[in-house]
Parts: C-alpha cells; sequence; structure tokens
C-alpha cells in the first residue's frame, strides 16, 4: 500500500477533472493529478513527466536532475570503492 | 502493491537504483565503514525500517543478509494493514453484512482475520465486499448503485491519507449521499513519537519512510536527531536507496553527527506535498487516541473525519462499537511489532500461520515482516 509506482503521463483525459493516462506495467490507467499539478499550472505540462502513483493518485513529481545526481553520487561511491577498495572512505 | 514492471516504463526509475554491480561496491564500502565504526563501538547498529515498504525491499533483494554482522535491522510498525485491531475487522464486517451495503477496501485489508473470519470470506458467505484499487474506485461504486450505501474502509498513513480526502472532497461537491468512510487512517509521526518515548527504546537510526515524507516532507522529523540524538535519513524503496541510507546513518556515526538527511530527493521535498496536506487538513482531524493492534493504545495517532464531512462518516451512521478483541494469546505479533521477536521466533511462524492461512495481520501484507520473511525464505528459528 506505501509502495509507489513511477510511470510516465501520457496524455490528459480530463484538464478540468485534472484526470490523466498514465502506463503501468503495460496497463494503461486514469489517474489524478491533482496532487502534483500546482493550482495555476495546466495538467497539459505534465504530460511526458514521470510521477510516482499511490491507490490512483499522483503524489509526486519525481525529479529527474535529483534522480540523476543520486545515480551519480552512487556511482561515485561505487568507483571509488572499487578503486581504492575503501582505503580513503 | 508491487513495483514489478517489465515494460520500458517504469524501468527508468527502477533499474537504474537496482544495478547488482553498484550494490555490491556499496556493500563493500558499507562493510569498510563497519570495520571502522566497530573501533569505536561493539554493539551492532539497531537501525528501525519504519515502513513496511522498507522491509518488503530489504527481503526481496536479499539485503538481509548481505549486510555486515554489525548492522541489524529492526522491523517497525510501519505497515498500515498490519496494525490494525482486530475488533475494526469486526466493525467492518457489520458493515458489509447490513442490508443494501456495498463495503469496499483495499485488497490487503480485505485478507486480514478477525475474530472469526476475514472480510473475503464473508464475501465467500454472500455479503458485498468488493476490492479497489483507489478510494475514488470506491465513490465510482457509489455512483454506479445509487440505490445501495457503499461504505469505504480506509486506512494507511500518510501516503493513502490524501487518497481518502481527495475522495471525500469529491464526494462532497459532488453530492454524492451514499458513500460513506470508515477512517482507520494512522499517522506515522505520532508513532515514531510513541517508539522514541517507549523506554525499552534502543535505537540507532531510522530508515525515514520514504512515501509518508514525500506527503509531510522531512522537516517534521528533526526532531529526532535534534532531540533524541538519533539518525533519520530519509530513504526510497529500491536496493540501492537502503543501501546508500545505511551508508549514510553509518556516517553519521563515525562523525557523531546525528542528523537529518533525505537520500530520496528526487520524490521527497522538505515540506512534502501541499496540495496534498491542504487537502489532508480540511477532511481529517486527530483522535486523542487510537488503538493498534499488538501495540495498544498510540496518543494522536489516528484521525477521524471533521464535523463537516459528518454526513459521510460510517462511524456515524453506523453503530461502531470499537470493541476490542485481543489475539489469541499463542499469537506473538505485539512482539514481532515491538522488534522484541524476530518473526521467524514466533511459535506459529510457518507452521500454523503462513500467507494463505494468516493468523495475524503480519502474516497478510505482503508489506508485514512475517510475510516478508515467509516469502523470501527464512526458516524457523529453531532455538527460539
Ligand atoms: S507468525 Fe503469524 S502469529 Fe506469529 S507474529 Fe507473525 S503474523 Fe503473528
Amino acid at each position: 500500500m506505501c509502495l509507489g509506482i513511477p510511470a510516465q503521463v501520457k496524455t490528459i483525459s480530463n484538464e478540468a477533472a485534472k484526470l490523466g493516462i498514465v502506463e503501468i506495467a503495460g496497463v494503461r490507467r486514469e489517474i489524478n493529478l491533482a496532487c502534483v499539478c500546482k493550482d495555476a499550472q495546466s495538467p497539459t505540462e505534465l504530460v511526458g513527466c514521470w510521477v510516482l502513483v499511490h491507490v490512483g493518485f499522483a503524489m509526486a513529481l519525481i525529479d529527474e536532475a535529483e534522480a540523476e545526481l543520486t545515480l551519480t553520487l552512487l556511482n561515485e561511491l561505487g568507483e571509488l570503492q572499487a578503486e581504492t577498495q575503501g582505503a580513503r572512505l | 502493491m508491487s513495483t514489478i514492471s517489465n515494460t520500458e516504463e517504469g524501468l527508468r526509475y527502477l533499474d537504474e537504483f537496482r544495478d547488482p554491480a553498484l550494490a555490491r561496491q556499496l556493500l563493500e564500502t558499507l562493510h569498510d565503514q563497519c570495520d571502522r565504526l566497530s573501533q569505536q563501538r561493539q554493539k551492532p547498529l539497531q537501525i528501525m525500517e519504519v515502513c513496511g515498504g522498507h522491509t518488503h525491499s530489504i527481503f526481496r533483494y536479499g539485503l538481509h543478509d548481505l549486510l555486515p554482522d554489525s548492522i541489524e535491522l529492526v522491523h517497525g510498525p510501519g505497515c498500515p494493514v498490519c496494525v490494525l485491531p482486530k475488533g475494526v475487522i469486526d466493525d467492518c464486517l457489520r458493515i458489509a453484512t447490513a442490508p443494501d451495503t456495498i463495503l469496499a477496501s483495499f485488497g490487503d485489508a480485505l485478507r486480514v482475520p478477525g475474530a472469526k473470519k476475514s472480510l473475503l470470506q464473508a464475501r465467500a458467505e454472500g455479503a458485498d465486499v468488493r476490492v479497489v484499487y483507489s478510494p475514488l474506485d470506491a465513490l465510482n461504486l457509489a455512483r454506479q448503485h445509487p440505490d445501495k450505501t457503499v461504505v469505504f474502509f480506509a486506512l494507511g498513513f500518510e501516503t493513502t491519507l490524501p487518497a481518502t480526502a481527495l475522495a471525500l472532497q469529491q464526494a462532497r461537491a459532488s453530492s454524492v449521499d451514499n458513500f460513506l468512510v470508515y477512517s482507520n487512517h494512522i499517522t506515522i509521526l505520532a508513532t515514531i513519537r510513541a517508539i522514541l518515548q517507549s523506554p525499552d527504546m534502543r535505537l540507532d537510526g531510522f530508515l525515514g519512510p520514504g512515501h509518508a515524507c514525500m506527503i509531510i516532507g522531512t522537516e517534521v522529523f528533526r526532531f529526532v536527531p535534534e532531540r533524541f540524538g538519533i539518525p533519520f535519513v530519509v530513504a526510497g524503496f529500491e536496493p540501492l536507496d537502503i543501501l546508500q541510507s545505511i551508508t549514510m546513518i553509518v556516517n553519521q556515526h563515525l562523525n557523531r553527527a546525528p542528523a537529518l538527511e533525505n537520500q530520496y530527493t528526487r520524490v521527497v521535498r522538505d515540506h512534502g506535498n501541499a496540495v496534498a496536506l491542504q487537502a489532508i487538513t480540511e477532511v481529517f482531524e486527530v483522535r486523542e487516541s487510537f488503538e493498534w493492534r499488538g501495540l495498544g493504545a498510540i496518543d494522536q495517532s489516528g484521525l477521524r473525519l471533521r464535523a463537516a464531512y459528518r454526513a459521510f462518516d460510517a462511524e456515524h451512521c453506523f453503530d461502531l462499537g470499537q470493541q476490542k478483541i485481543p489475539d489469541p494469546s499463542h499469537c506473538q505479533c505485539g512482539e514481532v511489532l515491538k522488534g522484541v521477536l524476530k518473526p521467524s521466533q514466533c511459535k506459529l511462524y510457518s507452521n500454523q500461520c503462513t500467507p494463505e492461512q494468516p493468523q495475524g495481520a503480519l502474516m497478510v501484507s505482503s508489506e508485514g515482516a512475517c510475510a516478508a520473511y515467509y516469502n523470501y525464505g527464512v526458516p524457523r528459528d529453531q532455538c527460539a
């Protein structure tokens, strides 16, 4: 119940109700985007964005830049380990 | 619910955080760090993963077997299904068997054993019980069945709370008058506070609940390092997320600098999700106290509907006693929930209690500690 599923917003199905279509494991589903639409923003700007889906709602936008940053950090940690076998850590 | 995905979709943010080669390197780093830490302290670090989602990932990827001996994971009470008191299930059974009533909830909740049976067993006997994926599906059921009362059995932490709140807001805005909610929502914040204040608290760090924090933010947990001196790292759910978060906690110990850190920055922001928080505040208020299975009453840990939503509140429409039904004495769910016993040390584990025939709720949900142990083949602890 607390595990979210990352999914990419494909289309907006109802702009006024802030509903959009995502694809999760090959299945298309309508989800509610209200929590990731800032007031003024139109949901159409979310098409192509990655969101985390919980019980029918997109609860967070996945920040791609932050995801890259974490992966870079992880890779650095890993490389450092491979090179120095931990001597410098 | 699982995060399994075999299509292009989802792969991007799942596979990259599951890279086995990188995981091995991180584990080596962690082993090195722990070697250094062992020069400062003898006792293992006891780290609580608060969220059942973390418990599930830890076992699914076998991390429990790969961690250094000086790291001991304590499974927290963060599976909302597992802490449901039996009395609540019996309340729901009463709702489900009322005339012209449909009871809807998530699949896991419907499999929890009550005093005599689960809600799914009641369905087999003719009660109208429906599995839904979202509270919105329950609201749609109400729209499709105007001649019936649809009761959504709502449960979960801050993660599912906004969904219930938003569904209720929609129901009110569109004047759906045959939709009720039985709120058994609980808050993880109050729970962590209760854990920290319990006299036998001996934790050395928290893997913070990433998806609850996605809603409530990280700042609300600043008191953990500042008042209690215990590291708190908000963690994602993929294996690399968990390994990195443990590394961060060990580092804080090495530097003797307990802090609030956020490993899951791709999803969690300092102040959470404003839209979700606003919906929660508008719809819910805190109960003085709420009874948890195995843990007893925890102050201010439960949420009920505000007076403005009374027309949608199942507690006002049904006579729900909040009756207390103790667990059978041979179940050791309480000890497991408190971290005193490991699931594999419970007398019933894997012989009388299995996911097919659960005796306790911890065996029901895939996020429950007992189900995680069982599904990933942890044998019964013979010496217990
Ligand atoms: S094995 Fe079953 S009875 Fe024992 S603690 Fe786990 S859920 Fe409860």
